[in-house]
């Protein structure tokens, strides 16, 4: 048997309180596409990330082999070396620079430390020949649209004579036209005897394009099998085959129902929290649509699940809804039955909405400061007087909230970067609940937190649903939006391309819609 | 070491102690430690002056005789008045280099009115601080021009002014009270008097902060720890009154610089503005998205510095005796110099009006204890600079640390 360009074998990678891999063995033969599918959060990001070096040896189990031989890298320029280029989803390019300039930054043709331009522009010119773009050398990347972009970044991966390439969601940006482009480049890389880790969400295109597939699910390998042998429904099968976890509260809510209103019609249940006609436009690319009037409610009682991959628009409807998106948006927000003006994140507050948000670190928490600090600020203008703030009261809040949520931390002045993931993740839940809202966004509340804090955090959302507050919960995890949700819109791509009761959702059918097919749409 | 261990228990909400940090086998926050250092500097400083200034004529030395001390006091003053100001800018991760510019600026235009009388003289410099400052800072704020190209362009612009309004020529205070303002020294009796007060006050603040934790539910300090709290800022109060009466008084501009730090001190760490200030500086995406109107804020930060600055011209003038156009250089740098010893971070969310105020203390001892031993100008410069790089140097290293 020939040995593989590449092999990964028994890859374990640790993160604090999470396993992100366990075990992972994943390998690359000469002239091959070999496609990684799986979940959000299934692993893949972080199997390329070992490979490409960004996490370097040492920081990881397992052996990795290219040609046959142990290598150990211990940063991306050794993997680069090596022949391994990885083209992340985020972009690494300088705008301000040339494609030229960025296809060789840190490698340009030197003389005695000289750049030698026309060296750097006749190179780059053949290898966008190459590859059969149409792109001038010269032109900066900044002015091209983000596909184009993309492209860039792809040539710049090749000039450095990489015979293994990994692309990470690498159509997610490009338009349909700009991806056949793509496909054209990959098939003749591939006759030329490179090989290709192709990870992407877009079954179509990984069953189209691929010659094996391999599936990964909670940082475990499922399956390495030939795309001959595979349909749309075999591998979406692999990507969600698993029980709905037991971690999910037993005691069932009645779906919708407000507590003390039972047997009443569905129709005249109050509807906290209605968008109507929602659609956000991306900042860096004027008529590309992030969301596209997307229109929903939900009501007293309920957590209405929005289940869709990466991309497809989740967290841009959210920050829109709460007046913080920085694209223009459009769009009607009622809250209890009255039309309520949000442009602003304290008109949003004001309007009794709060939103955990996906990113604590960047948006959610000042990691500098105490735990009461963190939790006060949004409450504060109830919590304090006109101008003087009132720190017994704050403090007395913040203990009642520590306890509540079951925050584990040494007292309310405990700083709040010192805390762990999950309790730092109740502080900010807390930080909303103490501005008392009728409609609460989570988005992604559970994200880089341990099994633990992930169930008490079901728990809390339970509870606060049981007491009557709506919830509207995005969630890359399929799980948790099936186990928690009362009802569970599926976005692709900026729309609504599916809507279930709790009982009618399986996570195949969800997987579906949120790759593209449209499932029913059940008007609520 | 239970007293200094409960400083855990006892942290402001804003500008916290960040962790602990081990001192053999005490346990101290690491705010505190950091705040002890620089008193113990400060000492040091002072001492070393002391001994370098023993001649025959001052047998233990002259730095520290009640005379030269009211002299740095004053000096000091202004740029602590402007340092106050200047924190609340740098505390929400702004900074302000037009000061020097500005005080030049408004103490010209208060020395050029004077023929309106005393109280439109002095008013008119406050308004042109609060006025641009509000213009500069509703440009940051409103414009997202970056506030150090605002005052850059501020610290051209204002010094251009005052040098076409003055022509450049220097204009001497006629009015008695306005030169007072930075000359004239209480009577004995009325320091004795404001030492009573000042002492009562803490006395009265320590009794009623302990009460009302008791009433919450949290731990108070014990009787040794609140006596202590209230022994050693009498012991230095009266300490501070009985040297400057030996001098004729205590300096009308310490006064002001102390009426300044204590209202500062409260906006900072007592106001839903103080706290909102720590939140866009910390983190300003989540301040924004915690409802906080970052922009308002922003400028009325910068109207206030502005606002400071006018009263601290007033302050220079009166000392000097006259506006010359070129009053205030480089007082945007002291300024920020003393926030930046004092431990504010200049990426914004940390820092605090003691420790500003402690900071300014530090440049103008440096300032007054080497005109004293008769360094070059050129020699006090190089130190000066140093010691701010070292200051902050000695923070960093800290910090990696804990």
């Amino acid at each position: 048997m020939i040995t593989p360009l590449l092999e990964m074998r028994d890859i374990s990678k640790r993160f604090p309180g999470v396993l992100a891999l366990d075990r992972v063995s994943f390998d690359l033969r000469s002239g091959e596409i070999h496609a990684l599918v799986g979940e959000n959060g299934a692993g893949k990001s972080t199997l390329m990330n070992v490979l490409g070096g960004v996490f370097p040896h040492g920081t990881y189990e397992g052996e990795i082999r290219v040609d046959g031989e142990v290598r150990r890298f211990d940063g991306v320029r050794a993997a680069e070396d090596a022949g391994i280029a990885v083209v992340h989803q985020e972009l690494s390019l300088v705008p301000e620079f040339s494609i030229a300039e960025n296809i060789f930054l840190g490698r340009e043709p030197r003389r005695f430390g000289v750049i030698q331009i026309e060296e750097l522009y006749s190179r780059a010119q053949r290898v966008l020949d190459e590859l059969q773009l149409k792109l001038e050398p010269y032109v900066a990347v900044g002015t091209l649209g983000i596909g184009q972009q993309h492209l860039v970044e792809i040539a710049k991966a090749l000039a450095r004579n990489a015979r293994i390439l990994i692309l990470d969601e690498p159509t997610a940006a490009l338009t349909d036209s700009e991806a056949e482009v793509l496909f054209g480049i990959l098939g003749r890389l591939r006759e030329g005897g490179a090989g290709i880790s192709y990870i992407s969400h877009k079954l179509g295109e990984v069953l189209r394009l691929s010659d094996r597939i391999t599936v990964l699910r909670d940082g475990r390998t499922v399956s390495t099998e030939p795309t001959k042998t595979l349909d749309t429904q075999r591998v979406i099968a692999r990507m969600v085959g698993r029980e709905v976890a037991e971690i999910f509260p037993k005691g069932r809510r009645n779906a919708g129902s407000p507590a003390g209103a039972e047997g009443e019609p569905a129709e005249s249940r109050f509807h906290v929290f209605e968008a109507r006609g929602v659609t956000v436009e991306d900042p860096s690319v004027p008529g590309k649509l992030l969301v596209d009037h997307v229109s929903f409610s939900v009501r007293r009682g309920e957590v209405l699940g929005i289940a869709g991959l990466v991309g497809a628009g989740r967290s841009d409807l959210m920050m829109a809804m709460f007046g913080a998106h920085p694209g223009r948006t459009a769009g009607e927000f009622f809250v209890s039955g009255s039309r309520v003006h949000i442009d602003q994140a304290w008109e949003a507050i004001a309007a009794g909405i709060g939103f955990v948000t996906e990113d604590r670190k960047r948006f959610g928490l000042f990691l500098d400061q105490t735990i009461v600090a963190n939790l006060t600020l949004a409450a504060l203008k109830r919590l304090s007087g006109p101008v003087v703030t009132h720190p017994d009261a704050e403090t007395a809040a913040g203990q009642r909230s520590m306890k509540d949520l079951r925050i584990k931390a040494g007292s309310v002045f405990t700083i709040a970067g010192t805390l762990s993931g999950g309790n730092q993740q109740k502080v900010v839940l807390a930080k909303w609940l103490l501005t008392e809202p009728k409609v609460l966004f989570l988005d992604e509340p559970t994200r880089g937190i341990d099994v633990g804090a992930k169930q008490e955090i079901y728990q809390q959302i339970d509870r606060l649903a049981l007491e009557g507050l709506a919830i509207v919960l995005v969630s890359s995890e399929l799980p948790e939006v099936l186990g928690l949700s009362d009802r569970i819109l599926v976005l692709h791509e900026g729309r609504i391309t599916g809507e279930f009761q709790r009982e009618e959702a399986t996570a195949e059918r969800v997987m579906a819609c949120a790759t593209g097919h449209v499932g029913q749409r059940i008007s609520a | 070491m239970s007293r200094v261990d409960r400083e855990d228990e006892e942290a402001s909400l804003v500008s916290p102690e960040l962790g602990k940090t081990r001192l053999g086998r005490w346990r101290i926050s690491t705010e505190a430690l950091r705040a002890y250092s620089m008193v113990i500097a400060l000492i040091a400083i002072w001492l070393f002056f002391q001994w370098r200034t023993v001649s025959d004529l001052y047998p233990y030395g002259l730095f520290l005789h009640p005379v030269n001390l009211a002299n740095l006091l004053k000096q000091m003053s202004v740029t602590g008045v402007v340092a106050v100001g200047m924190l609340f800018v740098i505390v929400a991760r702004q900074i302000d280099l037009s000061v020097g510019s500005l005080l030049g600026l408004a103490g010209g235009i208060a020395a050029m009115t004077q023929g309106w009388g005393l109280v439109p003289s002095l008013a008119s410099a406050i308004i042109i601080g609060i006025a641009a400052g509000a213009l500069q800072g509703s440009l940051v704020a409103y414009l997202s021009i970056p506030s150090f190209i605002v005052t850059l362009g501020g610290f051209l612009t204002w010094r251009g002014v005052i040098l076409y309004l003055s022509k450049g020529e220097t204009i001497p205070v006629r009015l008695p009270v306005f030169r007072a303002l930075g000359v004239a020294l209480l009577t004995p009796a009325s320091g004795l008097a404001l030492a009573a007060i000042a002492i009562a006050a803490v006395a009265w603040l320590t009794i009623r902060r302990n009460r009302a934790r008791r009433r919450h539910g949290l731990a108070a300090p014990g009787v040794a720890a609140t006596a202590t709290r209230i022994v050693v800022p009498t012991v230095l109060i009266a300490v501070f009154i009985y040297m400057m009466n030996q001098q004729g008084g205590v300096p009308l501009p310490v006064i002001i610089l102390l009426a300044v730090a204590i209202i500062g001190s409260f906006l900072t760490q007592s106001t839903t503005f103080g706290r909102y200030l720590y939140a866009i500086g910390s983190n300003p995406d989540a301040a924004r998205l915690s409802g906080v109107n970052s922009r308002k804020h922003i400028l009325v930060a910068f109207a206030l510095l502005g606002a400071l600055t006018g009263i601290a011209s007033l302050l220079h003038t009166g000392r000097v005796g006259s506006a010359s156009p070129d009053a205030g250089t480089l007082m945007e740098l002291d300024a920020i110099a003393a926030c930046v010893i004092g431990g504010t971070s200049l990426m914004g969310g940390r820092g605090k009006v003691s420790g500003a105020l402690l900071g300014a203390l530090v440049m103008a001892s440096l300032d007054n204890g080497m005109s004293l031993l008769s360094v070059e100008n050129a020699t006090q410069y190089i130190i000066k600079g140093a010691v701010l790089v070292a200051a902050v140097g000695f923070d960093m290293a800290g910090r990696r640390k804990s």
